[in-house]
């Protein structure tokens, strides 16, 4: 039985609809989690989709094809949502959180299309052009990836990874001959845990795509703090304003700004309020807690005690007398320059030290993949005293860290265990 | 006009390779021929006195659930029984045994003698006939011809073998025996890819002469496991190894002698394996270490020869003296025969298919150090998989594959087929991604229904089978207690609902190879015509000849892009 797989169908967002595809045997189950229930075939019936936290993340109609009778031959799903890049990676998110279900590999569904013969030979024979070109572009990817910081860390992780596994193999293949004496009484666990404590920041930090499009800046607090006031002083004022970009709702606006060499994504995101009974404030709450967890750099105008933690502290109406700025960061003013100045100094600021750490470092969502494959591995090896166990797990982080370098992750191991150890007779 | 003897297949080497091979050929109900340069050394172990171990112990496990000579030949021989690994998990826990040589080669006599359709023909073979470009059968040193479809070449480092020891050379595939020089020649003449490997063997010692006194002794294991479920009978009496070890005065005079020594004057072309490495190569690459382990193992009931294990080395013959009498125990020990490096041809196996056939020449299977492997158990298994295979070809019946998922035999057959040898190949556990799966006692359970379709057991073995899966579907059925089956049996289910989450895991991760192992691919000049191949992709593919687009996955270097392409193709084809 095969994987469910979705993506993106639809030209790159922003656009006014984006249709994001599911095709497999989970697709109706996709269609369930996401929606509630799967709409009769061949029914467009328009739904609120939510994550599995039950947060709305969009009205957007669902259409249910099932197969063999589809572009793909399998069960289909198409979710026809509001083109806003938030949105569309919002709903990959809560698809991909959905047990049996991941992201397309580039011409997948067209595979699949032809797996099952659903396009002819014909159509199939430009296939393998397209592939290719796709790898030329890998290839040289690859090649700069190999080159570069992100390919001398895989590497030193590989070698780090290689070092561990060959010390646990030492064990399992040779300890009992008792000429490995430098590894008995090996513990893996420490190695493996600092291995994992690296995986797990450079996971966290932001991955290529995402600082490409523009660090994320949203501007956050309660109800009537002056964060429009600050979010049009910080888009509007400056020149190098690409485009207003209306948000996917009334209540998030989104700008992108290039200033001093720097992309940003600004977000005003609707006050925080209390609870309410408005069901449009209440969606443009839960969007504005959406935006703020997505955030490289989250301006929080209110009570700084309230302030999430790791946001910049702004005092707003910094041009109103009397304005306690007490526990801020930084008092602001739409109305006076140089406060808006010194916060794009603090941002410049802070958005530098992503881009420079993170920007060499930074991984492709292809990369992150692998890594993250590899951390779920490694972390199951950190679980168990096993050693059979860790050593397996150990073979199957190895794995897609050897394939970003093109490497045979055995021979890798291998090369470590007697390159460190003097074994057999 | 002299009589031309007619076979199914000719098996030509008699060591462990040609002798599975000869006998699993039979088994399978060919007319066999194995031919030896002596009758009387066939079946001798040329190396150490062990058999099995880490890796190796699945392999002779694996041989035995198909019905190979090995496992039983080791007990008829065992003086001494080691479960490696025994606190660890089963998976990696490797059975070894040492054998009394004398023995042990009696005991494949023995089993060869009572295998039907087999004879043994003493004789040097010095060509591969051919007839209409096909192999015909070979040509002996007397001039005879015998005839066959399928000739299995089992000459392990006969091919090409050459002798060093200090600065003395000599042909020869072992001390005092001719190495197969014309056949070599042969080869390289085919166009074949040749090249050179090297390993080495430790000097013997005068058992009498080593003052066991003052070393500690290492006993066999009490508990009374076999190499063999089917063995039957009470062991041999047991005799414990002994263990010493090199010092700083050891290691000064193998410096000393290093001058002489043809691994480091250049004279050895050839790649040696690293997990066996040379006293010497040793002393020189963890020149740190203040000595290294010797264990001392007897070769024999009553054969004085001891074996010390871990001293392998081409050094002079006056160096190997001086250096043994450093060791504590071996001050007063006698040489018996040096030690030395022997190098000799190798067929580079990417040029074989997963039958172990070589695709240039059809009907004409290798198997052994040939292949680039080591090791008497690596031997025995490509043996038997050349051997069945062989049969197969010339009686018309159904090849005989193991996959990476079956066996350890499968593994290490991929991987010779697929990435060739850079070094002489051993078999270690970590080689296996099913580990988990492929243990050392559960090899008869992986094995018996492909032995089944094979033909290629006896009676006396399907019966003891039949009755043990019997034991083993009522044992998962909880029809019956632990206690009321064979106590492996007992310990084989335990251990199979321990890993049974991993388990199932790697099926779904099986699952994949092998749908992907049923898609086709084209070989040879066909690659040429796919759309989306880069040259270094067809260069790549050409050189291993993957026959599947599962097998195409494993071959380094090949990438995704040229799957898919390879994939299209395939479903274009279908």
């Amino acid at each position: 039985m095969s994987d469910t797989i979705f993506a993106l169908s639809s030209g790159r967002p922003p656009a006014a609809i984006a249709v994001v595809r599911v095709s497999g045997p989970a697709a109706c189950g996709a269609a369930q989690a996401l929606a509630g229930r799967c709409p009769p075939p061949r029914h467009a019936s328009l739904r609120t989709l939510r994550d599995a936290a039950g947060a709305a993340l969009d009205r957007a109609l669902v259409i249910y094809f099932p197969g063999p009778a589809t572009a793909t031959g399998e069960d289909l799903v198409e979710l026809h949502c509001h083109g806003g890049r938030a949105v569309v990676a919002a709903v990959e998110r809560a698809l991909a959180a959905v047990p049996g279900l991941r992201h397309a590999r580039p011409g997948e569904f067209t595979r699949r299309a032809l797996e099952n013969g659903r396009i002819d030979l014909a159509q199939a024979q430009g296939l393998a052009d397209l592939l290719e070109a796709e790898t030329e572009a890998q290839h040289r990817t690859a090649l700069a990836a190999a080159e570069g910081a992100v390919g001398r860390a895989v590497g030193g992780w590989l070698d780090r990874l290689s070092a561990i596994a060959a010390q646990v193999e030492a064990q399992l293949d040779f300890a009992d001959e008792a000429d490995v004496e430098d590894a008995g009484g090996y513990d893996p666990a420490p190695a493996i845990a600092a291995l994992l404590a690296e995986w797990r920041a450079t996971l966290a930090a932001p991955s290529v795509e995402r600082l490409r499009d523009g660090v994320r800046v949203v501007i956050a607090g309660p109800p009537n703090a002056g964060k429009s006031s600050l979010f049009n002083a910080l888009a509007d004022r400056d020149a190098a304003i690409v485009t207003p970009i209306a948000g996917t709702t009334r209540d998030v606006l989104e700008a992108a700004v290039m200033r001093d060499g720097i992309p940003y994504r600004l977000t005003d995101t609707a006050g925080l309020a209390e609870a309410t009974d408005d069901e449009v404030e209440r969606i443009g709450i839960d969007r504005a807690a959406t935006a703020m967890a997505g955030a490289d750099i989250l301006l929080w105008m209110g009570a700084p005690v309230e302030a999430p933690a790791g946001a910049v502290i702004l005092a707003g109406k910094a041009d109103l007398p009397g304005a306690d700025h007490t526990g801020a960061d930084l008092a602001v003013s739409a109305r006076l320059p140089h406060t808006i100045a010194a916060l794009w100094a603090l941002l410049a600021d802070r958005a530098g030290a992503m881009l420079t750490i993170d920007g060499d470092m930074a991984l492709r969502q292809t990369q992150r993949d692998r890594l993250a494959e590899a951390a779920a591995a490694l972390d199951l090896a950190r679980r168990t005293t096993d050693l059979l166990i860790v050593a397996e797990q150990l073979r199957v982080a190895t794995r897609p860290l050897a394939a970003l370098l093109g490497k045979d992750a055995t021979e890798a191991m291998l090369d470590a265990l007697f390159g460190r150890f003097c074994l057999g007779k | 006009m002299f009589h031309v003897k007619q076979f199914d297949v000719i098996v030509v080497g008699g060591g462990h390779a040609g002798t599975e091979a000869a006998a699993a050929a039979a088994r399978r109900g060919a007319r066999v021929a194995l031919v030896s340069q002596s009758r009387a050394q066939i079946g001798t172990m040329s190396c150490n006195p062990s058999i099995g171990g880490l890796g190796k112990g699945h392999l002779v496990r694996e041989v035995d659930a198909l019905d190979g000579l090995m496992a039983r030949a080791a007990d008829a021989g065992a003086i001494h029984y080691r479960m490696l690994n025994r606190s660890k998990g089963l998976a990696v826990q490797g059975p070894r045994i040492q054998a009394d040589r004398r023995r042990y080669r009696a005991a494949i006599h023995q089993l060869l003698a009572a295998t039907p359709n087999l004879s043994i023909i003493e004789g040097e073979a010095v060509a591969l006939t051919l007839a209409s470009g096909r192999l015909s059968g070979v040509r002996l040193r007397d001039d005879t011809t015998i005839a066959a479809p399928a000739v299995v070449l089992a000459t392990g480092t006969f091919l090409g073998g050459r002798i060093y020891r200090g600065s003395e050379r000599e042909d020869g595939g072992r001390v005092g025996e001719r190495p197969a020089l014309e056949l070599g020649v042969q080869l390289r003449a085919l166009d074949l890819p040749m090249r050179r490997l090297k390993t080495g063997t430790p000097p013997r010692l005068d058992g009498r002469t080593i003052d066991w006194a003052r070393l500690s002794p290492q006993r066999s294991d009490d508990e009374p496991w076999r190499m063999s479920p089917m063995t039957r009978g009470p062991r041999l009496p047991q005799l414990a190894c002994a263990v010493t070890r090199t010092n700083m005065a050891t290691h000064d005079i193998i410096r000393a002698g290093l001058d002489n020594s043809p691994l480091f004057s250049g004279a050895i072309e050839g790649q040696g394996p690293r997990y066996c490495p040379s006293i010497e190569d040793k002393v020189h690459r963890f020149g740190d270490r203040d000595g290294h382990q010797i264990f001392l193992e007897p070769e024999g009931l009553d054969d004085k020869t001891v074996y010390p294990n871990g001293i392998s080395t081409s050094l002079a013959t006056d160096v190997q003296h001086a250096m043994v009498r450093s060791v504590e125990g071996l001050e007063r020990a006698v040489i018996t025969v040096p030690g030395y490096a022997v190098e000799y041809d190798h067929l580079d196996p990417r040029a074989l298919d997963h039958r172990l056939a070589l695709t240039a020449l059809p009907g004409l299977f290798c198997a052994g150090q040939i292949n680039g492997t080591t090791g008497y158990e690596e031997a025995a298994a490509q043996g038997l998989i050349a051997g069945l295979n062989a049969a197969a070809l010339a009686r018309d019946d159904a090849p005989v594959i193991l996959d990476r998922a079956s066996a350890y035999i499968g593994v290490m057959i991929d991987d010779l087929v697929l990435q060739g040898v850079s070094e002489p190949y051993r078999m270690l556990t970590a080689r296996a991604e099913y580990r988990l799966a492929l243990r050392a006692d559960n090899a008869e359970t992986r094995l018996s229904a492909i032995g089944e379709a094979a033909n290629c057991i006896s009676d006396e073995r399907r019966a003891h089978i039949a009755r043990r899966m019997a034991q083993r579907d009522d044992l998962r059925a909880s029809r019956v207690a632990p206690s009321a089956v064979d106590a492996d049996i007992a310990r084989e289910i335990e251990e199979d609902a321990r890993y049974a989450p991993y388990l199932a895991r790697q099926a779904e991760e099986i699952d994949r190879m092998r749908r992907d192992g049923a898609i086709a691919i084209p070989t040879g000049a066909a690659l040429h015509a796919i759309a989306g191949l880069s040259n270094e992709m067809i260069e790549r593919l050409t050189t291993a000849a993957p026959a599947t687009l599962d097998e195409a996955s494993r071959v380094r270097g090949v990438t995704p892009a040229a799957l898919a392409a390879l994939w299209l193709h395939a479903r274009k084809s279908a």
